[in-house]
């Protein structure tokens, strides 16, 4: 069955996008990759002291793969601009997540600046998807603004708390139909990324929890596996949840009916 | 002469390029974005490009990130 995502004009077969933050070595980094079956990555842009001999992150990406710089540590959408623009002048793609965030404890997302960002940036031809706080007019703003996709937070950035969000996700599922609903953000497990995939959401993006896992080349993979799971399950309709029992055999015909 | 360097100020000689400011480290230049005074340049530009008293120069590379 052919299933494939359309997303700011590519098609991906994999739903799982992987955040690239946090590996242990970037040669995990390239296997949890590979091995997922992920077909876009995100990066960060930071400053690099001269004295570093640190190896180039790009060449532990597979080929073919999307990579998508993050605006991590902008404080408003000035600086996210900047962000974006230097990826894209420096030859980098125009794929940019908007993350603008001021709060250092709860590192939750600034939606007013992060709407005029996507505004910013849309206009000049990037593919932006935002990374938000899942509220209902903010996200239809940001379709407004020219988002390629919306993507709300499930739970607190690396919090491994799973679908907190759930109910105002499921708002955004059902109003917002213009462009993909991204569940991003503290998925900690794969069956809270099979619960994203269940109510609707058309992609999730995790990080910590495969990164830091024991094995995060395996822990990709049930990621990857959890997604799909989710993904047919929504395709395929859930029956309904019941108050009482509905028994699965058929209620006649006993053996031991007189 | 006096340039900034990710926002710390660095003493260089008169004439240096571009190229010759990031071979000065240890870093690898395929890894470098290098951004002079707000606008990014090619590494095929570095030896052309002749820094000047002030200017701003950013060294930025991609590392991993969610």
């Amino acid at each position: 069955m052919e299933d494939t995502l359309v997303l700011g004009g590519r098609k991906f077969t994999s739903r799982f996008f992987l955040g690239t933050g946090k590996f242990g070595s970037k040669e995990t980094m390239r296997k949890a990759i590979a091995d997922s079956g992920s077909e876009l990555v995100t990066v960060a842009l930071r400053r690099i002291d001269l004295e570093e001999s640190q190896e180039n992150i790009l060449s532990f990406i597979p080929e073919g793969i999307t990579i998508m710089v993050n605006t991590s540590g902008a404080r408003n959408a000035n600086e996210a601009v900047r962000i974006a623009r230097i990826a894209r002048e420096a030859g980098y793609g125009d794929w940019v997540k908007i993350e603008v965030i001021n709060d250092s404890r709860y590192l939750l997302p600034d939606n007013q600046e992060t709407i005029k960002a996507t505004q910013m940036l849309a206009a000049e031809g990037f593919t932006v998807l935002p990374y938000m706080h899942p509220d209902l007019y903010a996200a239809k703003a940001l379709v407004d603004a020219g988002a390629a996709a919306v993507m709300p937070l499930g739970s607190l950035i690396g919090s491994n708390q799973g679908l907190k969000m759930r109910i105002l996700i499921e708002v955004l599922i059902e109003e917002i139909n213009e462009v993909p609903i991204v569940v991003d953000a503290g998925i900690g497990r794969p069956s809270q990324a099979a619960e994203a995939m269940e109510i609707g959401a058309d992609a999730v993006l995790a990080n910590t929890a495969v990164a830091v896992a024991g094995d995060p080349v395996m822990m990709a993979c049930a990621f990857a596996r959890g997604v799909e799971a989710g993904r047919l399950a929504y395709l395929a309709k859930m029956g309904q949840e019941k108050a009482v029992a509905s028994a699965s055999s058929p209620l006649t015909g006993f053996l031991y009916d007189e | 002469m006096k340039i900034t360097v990710n926002g710390r100020e660095m003493e260089i000689a008169d004439g240096t390029d571009l190229k010759l400011l990031i071979h000065s480290g240890k870093v690898d230049p395929d890894r470098v974005i290098l951004v002079l005074n707000d606008s990014v340049v090619k590494n095929d530009l570095w030896t052309r490009t002749i820094l000047a008293e002030g200017d701003r120069v950013e060294l930025v590379s991609f590392v991993g990130g969610g």
